[in-house]
């Protein structure tokens, strides 16, 4: 089992004729992805590699049954994209796109909100992978490993550092998700959480967090009540400095909240396995489940 | 992005948030025109740097005088400011902003912020104004109050209602307030700002609330919607070294250690600091060299690192995805060779052909150490400043 995405997953790119979602759509499918139609306004009519080009999602989705969006297009398009993606009732939009305004996604939030259909992902963010099915994102397929652990992160390359320790330590992954380095972003560590929980495969959820917001804090809140999976977390940013952006918009220690001290303090209270170090994430997985 | 304190105030002249009359000064001598034109018989004179907390540094002064104001401007320009925000080195003060006196009642705060918990944005008032908000947090949170703004139409008048009378206002002021805050849910919403706050806001002896100093952040995402904005970045105020990493896509923080870091990927370049500490270094800074880690990238990168002359030894952190470690190492090769390089430099890869990547660097003949883990290589930074 997995979550979220598997190997019967019908995939769309938006933004499928750019150069970055020309190039990656072609990993997704070399990975096995079923990617069966791109978006790109005014290009309808159009293939890539075979794979016909819409100009709506609604096109794309009634013509070829696509229920997962995955979106490429620029950051000044991303937010309408993304509209136009719930507003089309996908099951799931994974916004890979960096540099949407805060306030672009506040809208969008209170649209997913009011219609309560559409998963998000990110944006900026790598994306979804279930092993060994369905790559739907950037992230280097051959690192993952088919397996039991699930893997929710708030990093690009940090969550590939923590899969290629579980992988190199012999223990695959269920799903992995990087859910984006935004202040505002689509789908939080609860979320997902809740979604590993159901499912029976996923024996415990590596969770990576990193200094800015609240979301460690309220995770871990929500573990202490209501998991029974063992959860491994580790919070980047012990060494950064208040008022100083960390690359990540989100990513911002201010009024002296979102420390990593903090996070690691309720991550441990709430009995999260925590590693100190992130050379270590893979070997607390597996004193976890020991 | 941070503005200056009277670019703040203009702005929040266009939205009609009632502010002191001023105008910017360069010279003393201008300072002192300025403050005639204004008229009146009592001015604050006001450093302009962008940090909080200047009126304890020395950056805000009462002038009673033509005289006064020349003096204090004199003794204001080119001195550094040191304030809690501004760090022990402390900030050049270049302007001076030259403001009408008012005859104060109270003072209050009054804030609007992105609430990242509820996804909304948020206020925050207290009747406690004019000090750190954060220390009226820690001392007395019953006198903070905020509500959340429903939807991006604003707040609802019972919300505004509650919050005045929890600010003790009636009568004319409580209409005031109610209108001000309405006015600067407008200036965050159409200025795609991060954070208005107004600190503190007054009363007057006259009746009339008014921002006395004002701070306006902006989501540097919005940017590109706000050409009038963008304008106002002072780069001045910045670190040179962030600014130069700016001009290049590279994100760069400088910090006080001396191992000098370079990570693709801003999450594992925050861990790579992180795995230094524990070693028992000290990072010398943040820098995102991007995804794909170019070989242009990685020189311009080394280059700026390399500006910090507290930094004894550099590591490079590169997980190879979609780019291969192999071509990472040739492009950081090629760098190494055109800068000619004289502090040790560690290279970790991991990820797509890293075993290559590392032969590569390994059989280059320059004096490179390689790792394959983050530990290893934070270890080796480490013991290369012994």
């Amino acid at each position: 089992m997995s979550i979220l995405v598997n190997r019967d997953s019908k995939v769309m790119v938006q933004g499928l004729t750019g150069k970055e979602g020309t190039f990656h759509a072609r990993q997704c499918m070399a990975y096995g992805t079923k990617i069966v139609a791109g978006v790109t306004p005014n290009k309808g009519g159009q293939d890539i590699d075979g794979i016909p080009v819409f100009n709506t999602v609604s096109e794309a989705k009634e013509n070829t049954g696509a229920t997962v969006s995955v979106i490429f297009v620029p950051a000044r398009f991303a937010a309408a994209a993304v509209t136009e993606a719930i507003d089309a009732a996908l099951d799931l939009v994974v916004c890979i796109t960096e540099g949407i305004p805060a306030l672009d996604m506040l809208k969008i939030k209170q649209r997913l909100n009011q219609r309560h259909k559409t998963i998000l992902i990110g944006p900026n963010c790598p994306g979804i992978i279930t092993p060994g099915e369905c790559k739907v994102g950037i992230m280097p397929a051959h690192i993952h490993k088919k397996g039991k652990v699930g893997v929710i992160s708030r990093s690009g390359t940090l969550t590939y550092e923590a899969v290629d320790q579980l992988t190199q330590l012999g223990l695959g992954q269920t799903t992995c998700i990087g859910i984006g380095g935004d202040p505002i972003i689509g789908s939080s560590f609860i979320d997902l959480l809740k979604h590993f929980k159901e499912d029976d495969e996923t024996k415990a959820v590596v969770m990576i967090g990193e200094i800015g917001g609240s979301a460690e804090e309220e995770a871990a809140a929500y573990i202490q009540k209501n998991y029974s999976k063992p959860v491994i977390g580790f919070i980047a940013g012990q060494t950064a400095p208040e008022g100083k952006r960390m690359g990540h918009a989100g990513a911002l220690i201010s009024g002296g909240k979102g420390t990593a001290k903090d996070k690691i303090q309720a991550l441990k209270k709430a009995g999260v396995w925590v590693s100190e170090s992130p050379a270590e994430i893979g070997e607390t997985v597996v004193k976890a489940l020991a | 992005m941070k503005i200056h304190e009277y670019q703040a105030k203009a702005i929040l002249k266009e939205f009609h948030v009632p502010v002191p009359e001023g105008k910017l000064a360069t010279t003393p001598e201008a300072a002192v025109s300025v403050a005639k034109e204004l008229g009146g018989n009592l001015w604050v004179v006001k450093a302009q740097i962008h940090a909080g907390g200047r009126g304890k540094g020395g950056g805000v002064k009462l002038a009673r005088s033509l005289e006064e104001v020349e003096a204090l401007s004199n003794a204001m320009l080119g001195m550094t400011l040191v304030t809690h925000q501004t760090g022990p080195e402390g900030k050049k003060v270049e302007k001076v902003y030259i403001e009408k006196g008012q005859s104060l009642d109270k003072e209050y705060y009054v804030a609007l912020i992105l609430d990242r918990a509820k996804e909304k944005i948020a206020v925050i008032v207290s009747p406690e104004g004019g000090v750190e908000i954060e220390k009226v947090a820690k001392d007395s949170p019953d006198k903070i109050f905020t509500e959340v703004a429903p939807d991006l139409e604003g707040f609802r008048p019972d919300q505004l209602r509650k919050l005045s009378q929890k600010m003790g206002f009636t009568g004319k002021l409580d209409t005031q307030f109610q209108d001000i805050v309405s006015k600067l849910f407008k200036t965050f919403l159409e200025k795609d700002a991060s954070i208005v706050e107004i600190n503190p806001l007054v009363s007057t002896k006259e009746g009339n609330l008014l921002a006395l100093d004002a701070k306006i952040n902006f989501d540097d995402n919005a940017l590109y919607r706000h050409e009038d904005v963008a304008k106002l970045r002072d780069f001045s105020e910045e670190d040179p070294k962030e600014v130069e990493a700016s001009k290049h896509n590279l994100n760069y923080i400088s910090l006080n250690g001396n191992i000098g870091c370079m990570v693709n990927g801003a999450g594992l370049a925050m861990a790579t600091m992180d795995i230094i500490k524990l070693e028992g270094g000290a990072p010398a800074n943040f820098l995102d060299v991007g995804g794909g880690a170019k070989q242009e990238q990685v020189q311009e990168a080394l280059k700026i690192i390399l500006l910090d002359k507290s930094v004894k030894a550099i590591l490079i952190n590169i997980f190879g995805g979609i780019v291969r470690c192999d071509v990472i190492a040739r492009g950081v090769l090629e760098a190494v060779k055109q800068i000619h390089l004289k502090v040790p430099l560690i290279v970790r890869l991991q990820g797509t052909n890293a075993s290559e990547g590392l032969k590569i660097l390994d059989e280059s003949g320059l004096s490179i150490t390689t790792a394959h883990t983050m530990k290893e290589a934070a270890q080796k930074a480490v013991g290369a400043l012994q």
